[in-house]
């Protein structure tokens, strides 16, 4: 595990994890991992399949504990502040850390309400025509449905559902936003238009994209994360960090022979 | 690993079968799979035939019965003057109470226990003695609600009363209702509600915007099917003491659930075990009413799912 490659210009550390452990009952998922994800940076999550890197993401807006028999060990911090701490609310961190899931998923409702629905419930006073339009057109959606807003969110192409699920997540104005594969069931078009939607957020927000694609994290993101791994005595798979570093590093000169391997495409 | 080989594979010798044979072999499998469909067939053919034979015997005892008066008499120790106006209302004060009980109770109960409960052994053991409940003989529920609703809440109740009636009946179709919506809940994509937790939503906020309203027509469904059920029920009332010649009506009011009452199953029974032919005609008219009461409760529920899955 290294971190000597990150860049000196440290910026501020939105999410650190510090010796995250995660179990699903007794089962360990993901064990003692420490990183920090910067603001206003893309980081990309890498690695095979079942090595843990969307059970950490969950973590960060403890989605994690809607899953039966979840448990989280160790530290994963928002601006040091410690997320799993007693007195912290899972609604208010969600609110704050927004999520995109890998199969777009939204409600079986208007294009309009879809976006208005998150603004609601969390207060927004403002006026909700706009606020619908700014977010579609953040999300690089709006010239493509402003003329059907009424029709339900079902109604677009999968590309479309999963750019409307980014503006009903941006509209709230979270500050992280946690992407789990978000591309992995889109064709080649719909995922290059989410790829040029994440650079154009990454001024505004922190993303970190959970990815299959090795070509999808070396193009869009700052920072790579590289996760592997190894089976235990009793035959379970057990995810750990191997190497954490600036995206550039990582895939042309990583310090580990695994991640060499797994960027060149030896193995995974 | 060793290294693959130009030639391709012999074939494993078990696979040396002459076409002939296979030929043959597949005509007996094509056989087998005929068999099966005919045998399946004479099943629905079986169950079709007893119902035809009961509903055509049913219509053709009852039909000539059925007349205006025979809707609004009371019943009467004369055949031909007698009705069954008290059944029918005490029918409908009774079901109208039993939806009012089960919807909100039933419906929350499924919510809580679908939606909040965290997974543990008690909410486990839960769920298994509400399956248990459904499957409890009606009459169990009626020495229930005779001890409960008719003497424990005699206050209440007043005892022998359309109320303790409804609540008798409310509680035997509890676990059908709750069954019902856990397993409309249940069909809902988790997805849905992931997408409503990521956006900051409270668990309240997710079900009441996007898991009830798609849950809902199936919600409704079982409802509607679990009244059908305590419609047609006759040995709760009867051991609660409903009582079988009611010659006025309830009054529409607050004290009309504290009087006596009938129902049509029990008037049906009634006539039926008397010695006359022309009281069971009369059961057969009475069978008639309740049969269209339960036709229209099912169309009501199919249109309810249309409606609300549009």
């Amino acid at each position: 595990m290294t971190s000597q490659s990150v860049s000196p210009v440290a910026t501020e550390a939105a999410l650190r994890a510090k010796n995250v452990s995660v179990y699903y009952g007794s089962t360990l998922a993901v064990r003692d991992v420490n990183l920090d994800i910067f603001k206003n940076e893309i980081t990309a999550f890498i690695g095979p399949s079942g090595c843990g890197k969307s059970t950490l993401l969950r973590c960060f807006n403890r989605t994690n504990d809607l899953i039966r028999g979840a448990r989280v060990e160790g530290k994963a911090m928002f601006h040091g502040t410690d997320l799993y701490a007693k007195d912290v609310d899972p609604v208010y961190v969600r609110r704050r850390i927004g999520m995109v899931f890998q199969k777009p998923n939204p409600f079986t409702k208007s294009i309009y309400e879809n976006i208005a629905f998150a603004a609601r419930i969390n207060g927004y006073k403002g006026d909700m025509d706009e606020l619908v339009e700014n977010s579609l057109r953040r999300a690089a959606l709006w010239d493509e449905v402003k003329d059907k807003l009424r029709q339900s969110g079902l109604s677009l192409s999968g590309g479309q559902q999963q750019r409307l699920c980014i503006a009903r997540t941006i509209a709230i104005e979270p500050e992280v936003i946690l992407m789990d594969e978000p591309c992995s069931a889109l064709d080649p078009i719909s995922t290059l238009q989410i790829e040029e939607l994440m650079k154009e957020l990454e001024s505004r927000y922190t993303i970190v994209i959970v990815t299959h694609n090795m070509q999808q994290a070396s193009r869009i993101s700052d920072r790579t994360a590289f996760f592997n791994a190894e089976a235990t005595e009793s035959g379970n798979k057990v995810g750990y960090l191997v190497e954490y570093g600036d995206t550039e590093k990582i895939f042309n000169d990583p310090s580990e022979q695994a991640t060499q391997d797994y960027v060149s495409g030896r193995f995974g | 690993m060793t290294p693959l080989s130009s030639q391709a594979k012999p074939l494993d010798a078990g696979w040396d079968i002459e076409q002939k044979q296979v030929l043959k072999a597949l005509g007996r499998r094509q056989g087998i799979d005929q068999g099966f469909s005919w045998l399946a067939l004479s099943a629905v053919i079986f169950s079709l035939f007893v119902l035809v034979v009961l509903l055509a015997d049913v219509l053709i005892d009852g039909i000539p019965v059925l007349s205006w008066n025979f809707l609004t008499s009371f019943p009467s120790r004369k055949a031909e003057t007698a009705g069954i106006v008290s059944a029918l209302v005490g029918t409908i004060w009774v079901m109208v109470l039993v939806a009012l009980v089960t919807f909100p109770i039933g419906v929350g109960a499924g919510i809580f226990l679908e939606e909040f409960v965290p997974d543990s052994w008690l909410a486990r053991a839960i769920e298994i003695n509400i399956s248990n409940l459904a499957g409890v003989p009606s009459i169990i529920y009626g020495l229930l609600g005779l001890q409960v609703f008719v003497r424990i809440l005699f206050p209440i109740t007043q005892g022998r009363t359309v109320l303790a009636g409804a609540l008798t009946l409310a509680l035997l179709v509890l676990p059908i209702v709750i069954i019902a919506t856990r397993e409309s809940l249940r069909a809902i994509p988790g997805s849905l509600r992931q997408a409503g937790f990521a956006l900051g939503a409270t668990r309240w906020q997710v079900i009441r915007s996007h898991i009830f309203p798609l849950a809902l027509p199936g919600i409704l469904t079982g409802v509607i099917l679990a009244l059908s059920r305590a419609i047609g029920e006759t040995a709760p009332l009867i051991t609660i003491g409903a009582l079988t010649y009611i010659p006025f009506l309830p009054e529409l009011s607050l004290r009309g659930l504290q009087s006596p009452f009938t129902v049509l199953p029990i008037q049906i029974f009634n006539w039926v075990s008397r010695p006359q032919a022309d009281f069971h005609a009369l059961a057969a008219g009475a069978i008639i009413v309740l049969m269209v009461i339960l036709l229209l409760m099912n169309a009501t529920a199919i249109y309810l799912r249309n409606r609300f899955q549009k």
